[in-house]
């Protein structure tokens, strides 16, 4: 039934999903890729497709799928499961490798070795599976601190560089805007729905509090400690005072709504926001920067979550040559540096951070440069299939304390116990 | 997920129990084989579509497959269910959908009765009213959890702008952010979406209802309020049941209300939310099928009280 519904949706998503279609002789094949949905990344992906289709005559259809990428991966899983060759290429996140490598082809016997030394090694690290490369860096993602440089003028309020800080300032400038008359002014906005996004965002007031990553690379489960339980105090003490409430259904785009329509000060966000805050008809436009997130207090560091998207193959595609093909063009330098120029998407691509072009039409590249290659991972690699479930324990956790249902001490604790359940007293 | 949902439709009239097994003239022979040739293609589908995918579902319960590789899996007897039954999040989701279900079709009820009885008078627009209630009958269940969202929004939500306008709030709620509030807010999309539904079915037993009875109880001046009581409530008792039990059905399986509206939050989450998390976002197939036979035997055990209660509701009438 199960796979019954997946086909449908599928074939539903074929049925009308904007195919690429160009009129190739006998002896070309069709391609099916799954690439974003809406909005601007299906349409740059769509280009970047359409132009690799031309060049070798084959056809490639494109299939929407969902935004969310718990319903993404879900979906992703269910084809997968039933061997389906429907789509030849997916887009997969940074942390499903390890969940997905089974389904997956070696790519190495497509791409050549020195194209691959010139993207960031983590994410390569990170995408190798049992010696095996199951999937390509296509873009990267890391977490940004976005600010009203305008506000922080008004008030004379330098850029907050710990969140201490930032919760002063964030009370100030929400006082003074309210009592201004803008009675919807709030502090600070960021994902705290229990989805993935919050775990990204949690693992972000952890790191800068030097809190550790939940699980270290050793397999040991090492998030209860008192840095961490102030970490999560911390934010819980937000919702309510410079967050609203409703900050704990917030997934990227509500938070982005309420930043974007000026009814906030400071953003925790990728950096898919900057183009569409800075759009014809944004009403922040121009008033917005773009700064790493702050520290946790004086002995905190910067730090940043890592995401991003890859380009995998499939198993199970009639023609995985074909399919690895058009992988290796959409992850080339020259696709890149088209994507970061139009879309903003940042490349995995080391030498593409000092292009004149792609630094033109993204200023904070060059600065926030060691933001994208520090990025602290999540514990994907070590906790393997199972990393699903101790992200949603976590997350879960996480949103227990913000929602005031418990304290940070006592989530912690409750969690350290389950995820030993979970991995079997850490063997995962 | 769905494996489990529609197992409580499926009880063709064969469960009702056959007709006595005697042997009549030929020509009632030969009508039973054309009733069970006319049968047949229904008993195929049912068995391909419902049957099949609910027997794959308890086979894999007692198994430790994962969607990581389906081929390879190992029977494990029913630690399944033990682990499920230590599970503390579990039994929050059972507790949740039966609070739903409860109060949400309590509600429900009440509701669909006054307003049939009020659609029931004369009265001018009567036609216009029935069809418009029916919209948010008609709606998806996910468009409409969509759309009530947005009206929950905490910033932006017309919910709150209303409900400060009237005064009955005196800051901005997050409705279906609060745990304390939000399963609050999943009743009431509910009661919205399905008090049509109910209202519906109470009406047309109203309308069966005969004439006289009401004229006699008039003449003898019995007041309104007695009269429902001793009269329309019982008269329209068996058509309640049914329409009671379908809704506590389809509540106990609820699923893409909570999903849409609040996500896997374990406020809310209902064991179908549950079992899709562990089956699709941890890849436990063994664990969420499980869960959901778990289900499935929570609603069989209703279908089957519906059976008898119904039975005994439809044959002999009410006491």
């Amino acid at each position: 039934m199960r796979k019954i519904v997946a086909a449908a949706a599928l074939s539903a998503a074929l049925l009308f999903s904007g195919g690429a279609y160009s009129q190739g002789d006998p002896g070309r094949v069709g391609i099916a890729i799954s690439c974003g949905s809406v909005g601007i990344e299906f349409q740059v992906c769509s280009t970047g497709v359409e132009a690799w289709a031309k060049a070798t005559g084959h056809r490639v259809q494109l299939v929407s799928t969902p935004n969310d990428s718990n319903e993404r991966l879900a979906l992703y899983q269910q084809l997968l499961a039933a061997k389906s060759g429907d789509i030849d290429v997916f887009q997969i996140d940074v942390v499903w490798p390890g969940i997905l490598a089974n389904h997956l082809i070696d790519l190495r016997e497509f791409i050549d070795p020195k194209v691959l030394e010139q993207h960031f090694e983590a994410i390569v690290t990170n995408d190798v599976v049992d010696d095996r490369l199951v999937a390509m860096p296509w873009f990267t993602d890391a977490g940004l601190f976005y600010y009203r440089n305008d506000l922080l003028e008004k008030y004379g309020r330098p850029l907050p560089t710990t969140w201490q800080e930032m919760t002063k300032t964030a009370r100030i400038i929400q006082e003074g805007e309210r009592a201004a008359g803008s009675d919807r002014m709030w502090g600070f906005v960021f994902q705290g729905r229990a989805f993935e996004g919050l775990t990204v965002n949690a693992l972000e007031w952890l790191d800068s509090f030097n809190a550790g990553t939940i699980v270290d690379e050793q397999g040991e489960i090492t998030v209860n400690n008192s840095r961490a339980a102030d970490a999560l105090s911390l934010a819980a003490s937000w919702v309510n005072d410079i967050s609203p409430q409703g900050v704990i259904n917030y997934s990227e785009e509500e938070g982005r709504g309420v930043f974007q329509s000026g009814n906030a000060v400071f953003m925790r966000n990728w950096p898919y926001a900057w183009p569409l805050l800075n759009a014809e008809d944004s009403p922040v436009r121009g008033k917005v920067a773009v700064a790493q997130l702050p520290k946790g207090g004086p002995d905190g560091k910067h730090t940043a979550t890592l995401g991003g998207w890859q380009l995998a193959v499939s198993k199970y595609s009639k023609h995985p040559e074909v399919a690895a093909d058009l992988v290796r063009y959409l992850t080339s330098l020259e696709e890149q540096k088209r994507r970061a120029v139009v879309g903003g998407f940042n490349p995995t691509i080391d030498a593409l951070y000092k292009d004149q072009e792609v630094l033109a039409a993204n200023p904070f590249f060059g600065d926030l440069y060691e933001v994208f290659v520090n990025a602290v991972a999540r514990p994907s690699r070590v906790t393997g299939v199972r990393y699903n479930q101790v992200s949603a324990e976590f997350w879960n956790a996480v949103h227990a304390t913000l929602s005031g249902q418990t304290d940070a001490k006592t989530s912690l604790a409750d969690l350290e116990r389950t995820l030993d359940r979970v991995s079997r007293g850490g063997r995962w | 997920m769905t494996t489990v949902y529609d197992a409580g439709r499926a009880t063709t009239p064969a469960a009702r129990g056959g007709a006595a097994p005697f042997r009549g003239s030929l020509l009632t022979r030969q009508r039973r084989r054309a009733a069970w040739l006319f049968l047949a293609p229904m008993i195929v589908v049912l068995s391909l579509v419902a049957g099949w995918p609910l027997l794959r579902t308890i086979y894999f319960s007692f198994t430790d497959a994962t969607l990581y590789d389906l081929e390879y899996h190992e029977f494990i007897g029913l630690l399944n269910f033990y682990y499920l039954a230590i599970d503390p999040h579990w039994w929050r989701a059972v507790w949740n959908t039966v609070f739903f279900a409860v109060v949400s079709v309590s509600i429900e009820t009440v509701l669909g009765m006054v307003i049939a009885l009020t659609l029931n008078a004369h009265m001018p627009g009567r036609g216009l009213l029935r069809a418009a209630m029916l919209i948010p009958w008609a709606i998806p269940t996910v468009v409409s959890a969509q759309m009530w969202g947005w009206m929950y929004h905490d910033l932006y939500g017309v919910i709150n702008e209303i409900f400060l306008f009237l005064g009955l709030i005196d800051q901005p709620r997050a409705w279906i952010a609060d745990p304390d509030l939000s399963m609050y807010a999943v009743i009431a999309v509910d009661v919205w979406k399905t008090t049509p539904f109910m209202t519906l079915l109470i009406l047309a037993a109203l309308q069966l209802l005969p004439g006289e009875v009401y004229e006699a109880a008039r003449v003898d001046g019995i007041n309104p309020v007695k009269v429902f009581f001793k009269v329309t409530l019982p008269l329209i008792k068996p058509a309640l049941m049914v329409a009671i039990i379908f809704r506590t059905l389809d509540a106990l399986r609820i699923f893409d209300l909570m999903y849409v509206l609040t996500g896997n939050s374990r406020a809310t989450a209902s064991m179908s939310v549950y079992a899709r998390q562990q089956l699709v976002d941890f890849q436990d197939v063994g664990y969420g099928s499980a869960a959901s036979t778990f289900l499935f035997l929570i609603i069989a055990a209703f279908t089957v009280i519906y059976i008898t209660v119904g039975k005994v509701n439809f044959d002999q009438g009410s006491k």
